[in-house]
């Protein structure tokens, strides 16, 4: 199982290589990936089902007891065959979409790392191993909605997506941490049996509301909804399957997967009932406004994730039960709907409601796969949809609770569901109806774009009707968040009952705004205006502009950008340091205790010294250069001296070099001129007397300090035996301490792309022949 | 600034100098050297041909974009690690080969390590040199 999250990650290296050997029949061949992963995950439903938990365990860091522990239970397993169904139908689908874009290499490879990361989140057991991967989901979430890095728009709405993400994902990290000190291990599953601990502990609330922020903010709750229509900038495989389908519920994952440990006191019920009910009720009411079908459908994905998040947080058996069972008929519809919305944006060239009209002629199989999912949304019998509406009236009605508290929560739920009706029609029904409307003669897209969304849509219908099949698995998703065991009854007719009355109610209501939204849109648009200014999005931007503000004022006063006031302040603040610490720790009485100065030391020491102060008084910089050199190259023999031939060669070659650099930029140099006032470089003669002291007298300290050190004597012993080698500074460099070599030249291969980048970058000039991006696509052209 | 002297005198230290800093790599494990300082010398060695005979020819005697060079330089070290990972369970635990050749000593995934720190600083080196004196030629 660990082999089912690692594989993504070791593939995705791999994937632009194999798109250049590929290039159109990539999404083909990656697709096996998921699909293999999908296959495996199917082949567990079995025993998973029958109660059993498939987990697995690598050692990371044992010291710390913290492991790579994969569990897959039913909640678990559910969210894979999601991510890898749902995703084994991007893949293909992403394939037509991006048919010949030049970076869908980089698509495919980021596309299968947030596959990877997705998968980590739903089945790891530790939860610094959920964390991590938590992070590497908003991290591909970044790169894909920002895949057209040529639009400006593209890229805000990428940085947005992830401070606020990664925002939360930091306030989770401390909550999480809170919540591992409170239950004493770092295993969710151990955390769920000690609820009792955890939630007596003072630290409770603090790590509950860290949490959820982290959940809130992954899962667009309100007020940091709006990252997600923001994120309708990604092209569409991408809004399908991280927006709606796996990312975004990530939040509602975490939650149900920590309820056992944090759910159910009265904090919870107020704080996820709040923000859910909340969220669901602004989704779903800005999703009609909207006239692009993205967008709508984007609102109302932010509505669907607060219904579940409001379900949650009612927290009883038969609402846990529902906002499972809407996970599911959610991610099929919705990930339908938007490829259904790139095909349409494909055949048509526009993606504005009102320019659209009539296209089940032109695109039957398109109009077939969002007749599908929009029934299935509207919660129409018998698709999964119905049930699952069904499920969450049962769930509002049977809180244990007074009678004006269930009305109240029924009637939001009633509202919410009613919102998703409308959103329906809008999105899904309305372009394909009525009479023909397209800015040009509509075409129907290629075979993989319009199976993807019908097979989806034909699941949401095939589980409905199929329930008793899935009731086992739902029962294990139950089980795992509500802890105790659950026996549902799921059918799709129940008989005359009030859900089925609401039911009624709610798709009447739906169908009523639907046929009012045009008229309606102009009556509440003043309503919109005057909220904007206390928007969230609003605020996000102010806080936003205000950080850069301070900043820019900050830097300002700091960076003077002149070097010599760097190295003032850098010397100044060492010799303070230091003299604190002399002043107070150090007793000065053997400090000059001397083992007898060799008469070439002194020669040495004074060329040394010499060539300093002559550095100092010329007005070439070349001879400057050649000067600076003799102290370097005297420093060298003073290593050669003390037995350091590895240390002198190396200051050797780097003196040499540096020597050379000077060569190259030395016409580029301006003339030497002296710009400081006397007064200043008096100052500056006295700061490097007293920095030259300072360092003498730390020097002679540390000579002082009695060398009891344990690592010199082990390190010569076990060269030869362990390293097989007689240069133990080269032995601790590629062996002993070969990490640390490696994190090195990492740094100096990051720095040294740097330069190169800088040196190229010339933002002044553009040169001929240099790379440029490749032109904007069609995107661009389609206006908004 | 071509000078006849200079590029004379490179054709026939330019090869020794490699040749030195091979050795150093080589031979690092037991005298002094190794792949870092030894990474040095080859670079010097090209960045003073470079100087003597113009970058665009010293490019063509180094063959390989130093780009390229600093990326196969990461990937040996990390192969050297992985290879510790799947053969002894532990991220660059060291491996050594059963046959001793002269000169080179056993094979390991030290020396392994060690040539991709050689092939790294060779890279970051002449990336930036050959950057700064492309820069001057077009300024």
């Amino acid at each position: 199982m660990s082999l089912a999250v690692i594989s993504g990650f070791a593939a995705a290296p791999a994937v632009p290589l194999l798109y250049r050997l590929a290039r159109e029949k990539t999404g083909w061949i990656v697709a096996l990936l998921p699909l293999s992963l999908f296959i495996y995950f199917a082949s567990l439903l079995g025993r998973i089902a029958d109660g059993e938990i498939v987990t697995a365990a690598i050692d990371w860091v044992p010291s710390l007891d913290v492991n790579l522990t994969f569990r897959t239970d039913g909640l678990g397993l559910v969210f894979a065959l999601i991510i890898t169904g749902i995703g084994t139908l991007v893949f293909l689908y992403g394939g037509a979409y991006l048919h010949g874009h030049p970076y869908t290499g980089r698509f495919y490879t980021v596309i299968t790392l947030f596959m990877a990361s997705m998968l980590g989140v739903v089945l790891a057991d530790s939860i610094i191993l959920l964390f991590i991967f938590w992070e590497l989901t908003s991290f591909t979430s970044y790169v894909l909605i920002g895949f057209y890095s040529e639009k400006a728009a593209a890229r805000e709405a990428a940085r947005q997506a992830l401070i606020v993400t990664s925002a939360g994902g930091l306030f989770m990290l401390a909550g999480l941490v809170l919540l591992s000190l409170s239950a004493g291990t770092w295993e969710i599953s151990e955390m769920v049996g000690r609820s009792g601990a955890i939630q007596a502990d003072s630290r409770y609330t603090a790590a509950l509301v860290l949490i959820l922020l982290g959940a809130f903010t992954k899962s667009a709750q309100f007020p940091f909804h709006f990252w997600l229509p923001g994120a309708m900038e990604a092209p569409a495989p991408v809004s399908a399957y991280l927006h709606s389908a796996t990312m975004v519920n990530a939040g509602i994952y975490l939650m149900a997967r920590l309820y056992p440990a944090l759910g159910g006191t009265d904090e919870w019920h107020v704080l996820v009932t709040a923000a859910g009910a909340a969220t669901m009720l602004l989704g779903g009411w800005l999703a009609w406004q909207k006239t692009d079908l993205k967008q709508i459908l984007a609102y109302s994905t932010v509505s669907a994730l607060g219904i579940m998040t409001f379900l949650l947080g009612l927290g009883t058996e038969e609402t846990i039960t529902a906002a499972l069972m809407f996970l599911l008929v959610h991610a099929l519809y919705k990930g339908a709907l938007f490829m259904v919305a790139g095909s349409v944006d494909h055949g048509t060239g526009t993606r504005e409601i009102g320019d659209l009209g009539g296209l089940r002629r032109a695109m039957p199989m398109t109009a077939a796969a969002a007749a599908l999912a929009a029934l299935s949304m509207a919660g129409l019998p018998p698709l999964l949809g119905f049930t699952a509406k069904e499920l969450i009236y049962e769930g509002t009605l049977h809180l244990h609770d007074t009678d004006g508290w269930i009305a109240l929560m029924t009637a939001v739920a009633l509202v919410g569901n009613l919102f998703n009706v409308t959103a329906a029609g809008l999105a899904a029904i309305r372009p394909f109806w009525g009479k023909l409307k397209s800015p040009h003669a509509p075409h129907e897209v290629s075979v993989t774009m319009w199976a993807a969304p019908l097979i989806l849509g034909a699941l949401g219908l095939a589980i409905g009707v199929a329930l008793t099949a899935y009731e086992p698995v739902l029962e294990r998703m139950v089980e795992a968040v509500h802890g105790e065991e659950v026996h549902l009854h799921l059918a799709l007719w129940h008989g005359f009952t009030t859900m089925l009355a609401l039911s009624g109610v709610t798709i009447l209501g739906g169908l009523a705004l639907y046929v009012g939204a045009p008229r309606l849109r102009g009556a509440v648009a003043p309503l919109g205006r005057a909220s904007a200014a206390i928007a969230p999005s609003r605020l996000y931007s102010e806080a936003i502009h205000g950080t850069v503000d301070a900043a820019t004022a900050g830097s300002r006063v700091i960076l003077t950008a002149y070097l010599r006031q760097y190295i003032r302040v850098i010397m100044i603040t060492l010799v303070a340091a230091l003299g604190y610490v002399f002043a107070t720790q150090i007793e000065f009485d053997n400090l000059l205790h001397s083992s007898g100065v060799r008469i070439y030391e002194l020669i040495i020491a004074g060329v040394i010294i010499a060539a300093a102060l002559t550095v100092t008084q010329l007005n070439k910089r070349l001879s400057a250069a050649a000067t600076l050199g003799v102290v370097g190259y005297g420093v060298t023999l003073i290593y050669i001296l003390y037995g350091a031939p590895d240390l002198a060669m190396t200051q050797f070659a780097i003196e040499t070099l540096t020597v050379i650099l000077f060569v190259v930029v030395i016409y580029r140099l301006p003339k030497l001129k002296q710009l400081s006032s006397t007064s200043a470089r008096r100052m500056d003669a006295v700061l490097a007397v007293v920095v030259g002291v300072t360092m003498t007298v730390l020097t002679l300290v540390v000579l002082t300090v009695p060398m009891e050190s344990r690592l010199s004597p082990y390190f010569a012993r076990m060269s030869y035996l362990a390293a097989h080698g007689h240069n133990v500074v080269n032995v601790i460099l590629v062996d002993f301490r070969g990490f640390d070599t490696m994190g090195e030249i990492t740094v100096l291969s990051v720095a040294a792309i740097g330069v190169f980048a800088l040196l190229r970058l010339n933002l002044n000039k553009p040169k001929p022949g240099e790379e440029r991006l490749p032109e904007p696509m069609e995107e661009e052209e389609r206006g908004r | 600034m071509r000078s006849l002297i200079l590029q004379t005198a490179i054709r026939y230290l330019v090869p020794l100098q490699l040749m030195f800093s091979i050795y150093l790599l080589l031979g690092g494990h037991q005298q002094p050297g190794g792949g870092f300082v030894g990474g040095l010398i080859a670079a010097s060695a090209f960045s003073i041909y470079a100087i003597a005979n113009g970058v665009e020819s010293a490019r063509r005697t180094v063959r390989v974009d130093p780009r390229v060079l600093i990326g196969t330089g990461l990937a040996m070290a990390l192969v050297s690690g992985l290879l510790g990972l799947v053969l002894d369970g532990g991220f660059l635990v060291s491996q050594w080969g059963e046959t001793e050749y002269p000169g080179v000593g056993k094979l390991s995934t030290p020396l392994l390590f060690d040539t991709g720190v050689y092939t790294v600083v060779i890279g970051v080196v002449l990336l930036v040199i050959f950057s700064l004196m492309e820069e001057e030629q077009e300024a």
